[in-house]
């Protein structure tokens, strides 16, 4: 694979980019994998490139339904923060967030991370204490976060209105560090570089079976024919229970569309991500100028990636109240992504009834964020066989021990 | 948006009018109960790709609970019925059977 550089752009501008290769392979599958990974979403394709970078593993390919990126990699809002409370959680979101860092030195892919910084307003009393509470073990946990005033709020957002007509503005939790990243070069990324590793990436093939021998994963069958494997991990966020149920065993999962929308393109307005939990809703402005908004989950379990329309009204009316300026925006486009909740609104990393099959799901609202922490533990757990640290409380045993990792209180509305 | 009609009082109510309950027809497991089917019940979900019976409750009329049959990926509603019940009746199944054919 020919590296990105200016170097490169220089020598291609010189000669009308004829020289330019494609990002990634597109094989034929072979009849034999060691591991197959299951999903080339960014969670997929991050635990095939940790897979080859952290544990050696060269005989790999990632099976894809659609085309890579093309499910709730290339749908979500794009924030990327790890002010969780629990510490499992800002474990492995803080690693993703570090790993974000220099994650476009590490592919050679410019994924655009901007660290433009995280604001989750406080608009109740409740939510004043809940997020100090937060800030104190964010410090213990060494994320760096910090309560701050509505003044401080107000500099840092000049379009914010503090006195809004339901919930005043009291202040917010903000990390300096938190911020967003370009979605689809993460996925892109993470492709381009597994490709050159030698893993094979198989778009337009979708897994139709299981196969074990003695409670031992064999293979699966897919649209492109049988394809025989060591181990087998699936990855498909809204889909996992569907696998699971091909792999003879059931999740504690349920499905439902989450939503987003953006606004036609305006100059800079604001230059943070602003997530407002109380009135529901969360904004962002993209490079091209789009006001990036997040919006609710349908309360009923469903697959359409579309969501139910009183959702967009509810998230444009809290962003109207909060942010009055962009009142007279039109929206250019809606979607939804079908996202997998857990009970305890945490993830699940996990070995899995079946032998030598594993599962990495449940990253519910919040999952891009999580997506380079994600693909490590995910990698670690695949190639050991046990998880690591990281992945160590995320086990699917844990809805049975009791030994949730509740973050429906600090997470389970936005992301 | 989702218009299902509540067999209680016979209004075609709007989504926004009721208030999702899950799946229904959950085995309720009580104290004593083993540890695999307690989280069974409390966690393990069918979640399908396709007809799901469903518990909602008509929080903005009449207050009463009901059951429904949904696709989850048409959002077909493919009937609506008592919540007195433990298991589909006979006339929701046939209507599943005849619609999909």
């Amino acid at each position: 694979m020919r590296r990105y550089s200016a170097f490169a752009i220089a020598r291609e501008a010189a000669r009308h980019h004829q020289g330019w290769e494609k990002a990634w392979r597109s094989p034929a599958p072979k009849d034999r994998y060691d591991v197959i990974v299951i999903g080339a979403g960014g969670h997929g394709l991050a635990t095939a490139y940790y897979l080859g970078k952290n544990h050696g593993i060269r005989n790999l390919a990632v099976i894809e339904k659609g085309w890579l990126g093309g499910g709730n990699t290339g749908r979500n809002t794009t924030i990327i923060r790890s002010n969780y409370l629990q510490d499992p959680s800002a474990a492995i979101f803080e690693k993703s967030r570090s790993l974000y860092e220099t994650l476009s030195q590490d592919l050679n892919y410019n994924i655009m991370f901007s660290p433009r910084g995280v604001l989750m307003l406080a608009q109740t009393e409740h939510e004043v204490r809940g997020w100090q509470r937060t800030a104190q073990a964010n410090r213990l946990q060494g994320v760096e976060t910090q309560f701050i005033g509505p003044e401080k709020v107000k500099e840092l957002v000049p379009i914010i209105r503090l006195e809004g007509p339901r919930y005043p503005v009291l202040g917010a939790l903000w990390q300096a560090r938190g911020g967003t990243a370009r979605h689809d070069a993460v996925a892109w990324g993470y492709a381009r570089a597994c490709s050159d590793m030698g893993h094979d990436i198989i778009q337009q093939c979708e897994v139709t079976g299981i196969r074990s021998e003695n409670g031992q994963v064999t293979g699966v069958e897919t649209t492109k024919g049988s394809i025989g494997c060591g181990k087998l991990a699936i990855v498909v966020a809204g889909h996992s229970g569907v696998l699971a149920e091909m792999a003879g065993f059931r999740l504690p999962i349920e499905s439902a569309p989450l939503q987003a929308l953006v606004s036609e393109p305006i100059k800079p307005v604001i230059d943070v991500v602003v997530m407002a939990n109380t009135v529901h809703g969360y904004l962002s402005q993209s490079d091209k100028g789009e006001l990036v908004i997040g919006g609710g989950t349908d309360g009923y379990n469903g697959y359409t990636q579309r969501g139910s329309f009183q959702h967009v009204e509810e998230t444009v009316r809290a962003l109207i109240e909060t942010f009055p300026i962009i009142s007279r925006l039109r929206m250019l486009r809606q979607w939804g992504g079908i996202v997998d909740m857990t009970g305890d609104r945490s993830p699940i990393i996990s070995t899995t009834p079946l032998g030598n099959c594993f599962v990495n799901c449940g990253w519910g609202t919040g999952g891009f964020k999580a997506i380079p922490g994600s693909g490590w533990a995910m990698a670690d757990l695949v190639a050991k066989g046990t998880p690591g640290p990281l992945a160590a409380e995320f086990g699917l045993n844990r809805f049975r021990e009791g030994r949730f990792i509740d973050e429906s209180v600090a997470a389970g509305v936005a992301h | 948006m989702l218009l299902l009609r509540c067999p209680n009082c016979g209004i075609e109510a709007e989504e926004t009018e009721l208030t999702p309950g899950g799946e229904a027809h959950l085995k309720r497991e009580g104290p004593g109960s083993d540890e695999v089917s307690f989280e069974s019940y409390l966690f393990t979900r069918q979640n399908p790709r396709g007809v799901h019976f469903e518990r909602w409750r008509h929080a903005q009329g009449c207050g009463k609970w009901f059951h429904a049959a949904r696709d989850t990926v048409t959002m077909e509603v493919l009937g609506t019925y008592s919540a007195q019940v433990t298991e589909p009746p006979a006339e929701i199944r046939a209507e599943i059977e005849r619609r999909r054919g």
